[in-house]
């Protein structure tokens, strides 16, 4: 067994209504400590309503090396952003 | 009456204060960034509420005496705090022991206190209890991991265990100050709590296949009323160092 604790990724949720958004990692021997360790680590200042921990061995990643087929394509689409319609200001979040 | 609630509140206060700098004696050297960081949450969690208590008791003495007088202005034998508190920290076996011990009962005392019929110390336990329900989460998950852990987290866990059995009898220990509190409603009997403690923290050490130490064994006592430890004057002079060497001085 390696002596070293696995690394988590913590995905924290600010308030209701918001998606979790990953804020950081750290590590912890298994998932319910790191649960415990986020709390302690990254809700210090009124932070979050709700803890995600993912082990980062298990999120899978695109390769920067694709960056230009990935990515690039949808420069010159324009029409695809939803830029043309007037937003009214009581819409949040969106 | 007034007198017997100045004492009440000291121990309250006096308990979070000394076990608030046991546990900043720990920053910087836990044995994981992450460890550390959750003893400071801890010790800064204690403090908030020594201010709390203390500043109560000082409104309730009337003598002027503040939360900063309170805390860095008595010698040893005018601290109330439990003798279990200023135990020094040891290894994180003994530091992890000592939590967990303290935080079964201190979450039943807060628990106890939140149905004060003194709406200010009913108010001052409602916030605590929230604080010190999660300090149990942890103490409580890190006993089982280590008691159950490998050959030698048990062995030190038990040594732990075995070594600080002995200051927790002071916990239940009623004097004339908890009896006329309780008299008047402000707490609840501190004997009350002993069997739901002794059922909990059994259940616990089970868990973390511990042996628990026999309940009627000898115990130590007298942190309440003043008499302490070889430790408490060592701890005292690192902690009011500054107000000692600089009377009244501010932040």
């Amino acid at each position: 067994m390696s002596k070293e604790w696995p690394l988590w990724e913590v995905f924290i949720r600010s308030q209701h209504g918001l998606a979790h958004k990953h804020v950081g990692s750290l590590h912890a021997p298994d998932a319910e400590m790191a649960i415990n360790n986020a709390r302690d680590v990254y809700t210090r200042r009124n932070e979050g309503v709700g803890i995600w921990v993912v082990r980062a061995a298990d999120v899978a990643s695109s390769s920067p090396g694709d960056k230009g087929p990935l990515f690039e394509p949808s420069q010159s689409k324009v029409y695809r952003h939803p830029t043309f319609f007037p937003m009214p200001e009581e819409v949040k979040n969106l | 009456m007034l007198d017997d609630q100045f004492e009440f509140l000291l121990r309250l206060g006096d308990n979070a204060l000394v076990l608030s700098q046991r546990l900043c004696e720990w920053v910087g050297k836990g044995p994981a960034l992450e460890e550390d960081m959750a003893l400071a949450n801890t010790a800064l969690d204690l403090l908030g509420q020594a201010r709390l208590w203390l500043t109560l008791a000082g409104e309730v003495e009337g003598a002027g005496r503040g939360e900063d007088r309170l805390a860095h202005g008595r010698d040893a034998h005018e601290f109330r705090n439990l003798l279990i508190v200023e135990r020094p920290n040891g290894s994180y076996a003994d530091t992890l022991v000592r939590q967990y011990l303290f935080d079964e009962w201190h979450h039943r005392v807060l628990d106890a206190l939140k149905r004060s019929s003194d709406g200010r110390v009913a108010a001052i336990a409602e916030k605590a209890a929230k604080e010190v329900a999660y300090h149990l989460r942890r103490s409580a998950d890190l006993v089982v991991r280590l008691g159950d852990g490998s050959a030698e987290s048990a062995r030190r866990m038990q040594a732990a265990l075995d070594e600080l059995w002995m200051y927790t009898g002071e916990m239940f220990a009623a004097d004339g100050v908890d009896e006329v509190m309780e008299a008047h409603g402000v707490c609840a009997s501190v004997a009350s709590l002993r069997e739901e403690w002794l059922a909990d923290v059994g259940a616990t050490l089970a868990e973390a296949r511990l042996a628990m130490p026999a309940p009627d064994a000898w115990m130590q006592k007298g942190g309440k009323q003043g008499r302490h430890t070889e430790h408490m004057g060592y701890l005292l002079a690192e902690m009011q160092f500054l107000q000692r060497a600089y009377p009244g001085q501010q932040w």
